[in-house]
């Protein structure tokens, strides 16, 4: 009894050892849930086309990734992380703090995001300001002047008469995604800024400006519907009244179900969003942590399998899997940055 | 009114209170019908989305391992046959075979499944002389057409394939040639990008291996502890304080754990993330007080006439505990035990915070490699964007339940086969 307590003792002391001085032998990626379904094709390719294990994906959202990319250099953490947006300087002040100087920046590709409703239901069109007027939790004062009051719009039609009498009814995703980060910025913000006196605001006060384009309503016109775009698009079929925001691929996968609203005249397409026309669309990236690249193997390799033609080229396996594709031009600076292992500070 | 007798005041109320029994029962038999109403409608539900997750559609192919092509011959070596290029070897033949117009070849190249090279590839490792030879081989198709064959056939739309498509699919169906096989790689493989790929090995395996460290640390902790606060510690506030605090642990949320296992054991210890070591160290202390309060309650549940006979014999506090009452208790304690570790087989908020969430294509082979375990596999393929991941993700759920009722099952039948009355 007592020599068996000892052994598994020994057990337990000996895997805690080997545990805290092993290097990894296998890359670490974290990051964005949309970067994600991308992540793991290239490192499910990576792995079966050379001999280096393959690397461990976790989906932590943007900002969760940077959090743990950024908590220092070594084998416990990350090499490479996954983001919707680029880093921001708090979280590149964050990593100097913790040690990690030398961050590479890649740019993957660009994804839209779409406002969609029921296939079988009458196609929307919407403007940006549409979207603000309809989604804001507060707007500009309807008989013109220049204040701001709480939103009073129940149906599409009191936001633009050209619009259906249907009452506003939007599911999206909450707070914490990418996807709504990118959704408040690109679309929110940019029929906020087309009234001219809350455009003066971003100069007086930044905050207010903010707080003013990037707030929704919360008195049930939009609803978080969390982060798992399958429940919105089945939401939606059985409402064909309601919106949702989702990102392109889902509209793309799910096309007998749900259809594209056109944004600004633009409808979301493959062709549209990667030549910037669709105004809702936004760039993906990838951090990389230079100290690891010769300290973990394979990182390099990696790097060389998602840079490929067969990988992020127009008709490579990311495209299919509903990636947007940058044009030739933008795409040979990226490999060339990324060739010379080219980092943030640098830039 | 006053002047009735006893006996005429209870008939009166008699049927009130007949009637109000049987409305009592009527809101017993309507609430079991409805639990098992819902659970049918689940069961149902989970069955009819999941049992074609089991096949896998092919396509009956013979193919000519043309070594010139490949450039290797029947003595090649592992590492050469590897760097082969099977996958250009699978989109020839298909375009021999079909001619497709130069612009539809894409199209056509993209009905076929990313595992039909490897499928090639391992046939030749496992046997090279197969080179330059004509095989018969049932191809995997991708998971487009894995839906339309067994969901869509049919129907004159589909959402993702066109027209072109249809027509080759609709042929070869015709022929014969694209059937269901039952579909092996969804047990034998880890995750996988591709649907028609991803299987749940590496998840069970890392179930297995989590569950595991789970076992081996909160069972002789659980019960060393259950025993010792039991029949050694002494009544005071203090042992007092620690029963009240291990009852209110049974009842803290997973997450909480999750939190704790990543503030101690990660950032702490530097133990690696996503590992079954430190999945099975969180998962202990969740089973922990489960396992503690139901050994308690089967220690408490041997007779004291046990005790007092052995002690009458002459045996030592330590003879009665582990010669008489351990044996008596446990197999109460091993009930508690399975639907302890029951719990921790369905659990995914903790492993959310210590990265078990987490891609991982190789299956696992100790208890220091990445994994995942099955209900978060299940979770990230809901979260998947083509419909066959949706079939997987119930598919999984099947798999799951049946691990759970048999778990419950062990305890039931352990209970019935060792428990004593007295």
């Amino acid at each position: 009894m007592k020599k068996a307590l000892l052994t598994g003792a020994a057990v337990v002391a000996s895997v805690f050892g080997s545990q805290a001085h092993a290097e990894r032998d296998y890359i670490s990626i974290v990051g964005s849930s949309t970067v994600y379904p991308f992540s793991i094709v290239v490192a499910e390719r990576f792995g079966k086309s050379t001999s280096f294990p393959t690397p461990k994906v976790e989906s932590t959202g943007s900002g969760g990734g940077l959090k743990l990319f950024c908590s220092g250099v070594g084998g416990s953490t990350p090499d490479i992380t996954n983001a919707s947006r680029a880093i921001k300087q708090s979280e590149i002040e964050l990593c100097a703090k913790n040690g990690v100087d030398d961050i590479i920046e890649v740019k993957a590709g660009y994804d839209g995001i779409v406002l969609a409703n029921a296939a079988e239901a009458e196609r929307v069109e919407l403007t940006t300001k549409d979207i603000f007027l309809a989604l804001a939790k507060n707007i500009p004062n309807p008989d013109g002047s220049d204040t701001l009051v709480e939103n009073p719009y129940k149906t599409w039609k009191d936001v633009n008469p050209a619009l259906p009498a249907r009452e506003i009814e939007v599911l999206g995703p909450p707070p914490t995604s990418g996807t709504r980060d990118a959704f408040v910025e690109l679309a929110m913000e940019g029929g906020c800024k087309q009234f001219p006196f809350i455009k003066a605001m971003k100069k007086a006060d930044k905050n207010k400006y903010k707080a003013v384009c990037h707030g929704m309503r919360e008195d049930g016109a939009y609803i978080e519907a969390g982060e798992n775009d399958n429940l919105i698009v089945q939401k939606l079929v059985t409402n064909p009244a309601a919106l949702g925001i989702f990102g392109f691929s889902f509209l793309e996968q799910n096309a007998d179900k749900v259809q594209g609203s056109l944004i600004n005249g633009k409808e979301p397409t493959f062709e549209n969003i990667s030549s910037g026309e669709y105004p809702v669309s936004r760039s993906l990236y990838f951090y990389v942590k230079k100290a690891h690249i010769d300290v973990i193997p394979g990182i390099e390799e990696y790097l060389a399998e998602f840079m490929s033609e067969r990988a992020m080229g127009e008709y490579g396996y990311l495209a299919e899997k509903g990636m947007i594709p940058m044009k030739p031009a933008e795409m040979a600076t990226v490999r060339a940055n990324v060739k010379a292992l080219k980092t943030l500070a640098a830039n | 009114m006053t002047n009735l007798t006893t006996r005429e005041k209870v008939e009166r109320s008699m049927k009130r209170r007949r009637a109000s029994e049987s409305r009592f029962r009527a809101y017993g038999v309507a609430s079991v019908v409805f639990g098992l109403l819902c659970l049918v409608i689940l069961f149902t539900d989970i069955l009819r989305n999941g049992v074609s997750a089991f096949e896998q559609t092919v396509m009956d192919v013979s193919i000519e391992l043309d070594g010139d092509y490949l450039g290797i011959d029947s003595q090649a070596d592992d590492s050469a046959i590897k760097l082969a290029n099977f996958d250009g070897l699978v989109k020839r033949h298909f375009d021999r075979e079909v001619q497709p117009e130069r612009r539809d070849r894409r199209q056509l190249f993209s009905l076929i499944s990313a595992g039909a090279s490897w499928q090639l590839q391992k046939m030749v490792l496992e046997d090279p002389s197969l080179v330059g030879q004509t095989v018969n081989v049932a191809l995997l198709m991708d998971d487009d057409v894995d839906q339309w064959f067994k969901h869509y056939r049919g129907h004159s739309a589909h959402p993702v394939l066109n027209e072109t498509q249809l027509g080759w699919l609709n042929q070869w169906a015709d022929e014969g040639r694209l059937h269901t096989n039952f579909n092996t790689l969804f047990f034998t493989n880890g995750d996988s990008s591709e649907p028609e790929l991803a299987g749940i090995r590496g998840a069970i395996t890392g179930t297995f291996l989590t569950l595991m460290v789970t076992f081996l640390l909160s069972f002789p902790i659980g019960i060393a502890a259950a025993i010792y606060l039991e029949e050694f510690a002494p009544r005071n506030k203090i042992t007092e304080f620690v029963e009240i605090n291990i009852n209110n642990l049974a009842a803290v949320p997973s997450i909480t754990f999750g939190l704790l296992g990543l503030a101690i054991f990660i950032n702490l210890f530097g133990v690696a993330r996503s590992t079954p070591l430190v999945g099975g160290l969180v998962l202990t202390l969740m089973t922990l007080p489960t396992i503690i309060i139901s050994s308690r309650a089967a220690i408490k549940a041997v007779p004291p006439s046990i005790r007092e006979a052995a002690y009458g014999l002459g045996a030592s506090k330590m003879q009665v505990v582990f010669h008489h009452v351990l044996p008596l208790a446990l197999p109460g304690m091993l009930t508690g035990t399975i639907i302890g570790m029951a719990q921790a087989l369905g659990e995914t908020a903790p492993l959310l915070m210590i990265g078990m969430i987490a891609f991982v294509v190789d299956v696992p082979g100790f208890i220091t490699d990445p994994s995942t375990v099955l209900p978060v596999q299940i979770y990230l393929w809901s979260n998947g964007s083509e419909a066959a991941f949706t079939e997987r993700t119930s598919g999984a759920i099947i798999v799951l339940l049946c691990f759970l009722i048999t778990m419950n099952a062990a305890a039931v039948w352990l209970r019935r086969k060792l428990e004593r009355r007295w």
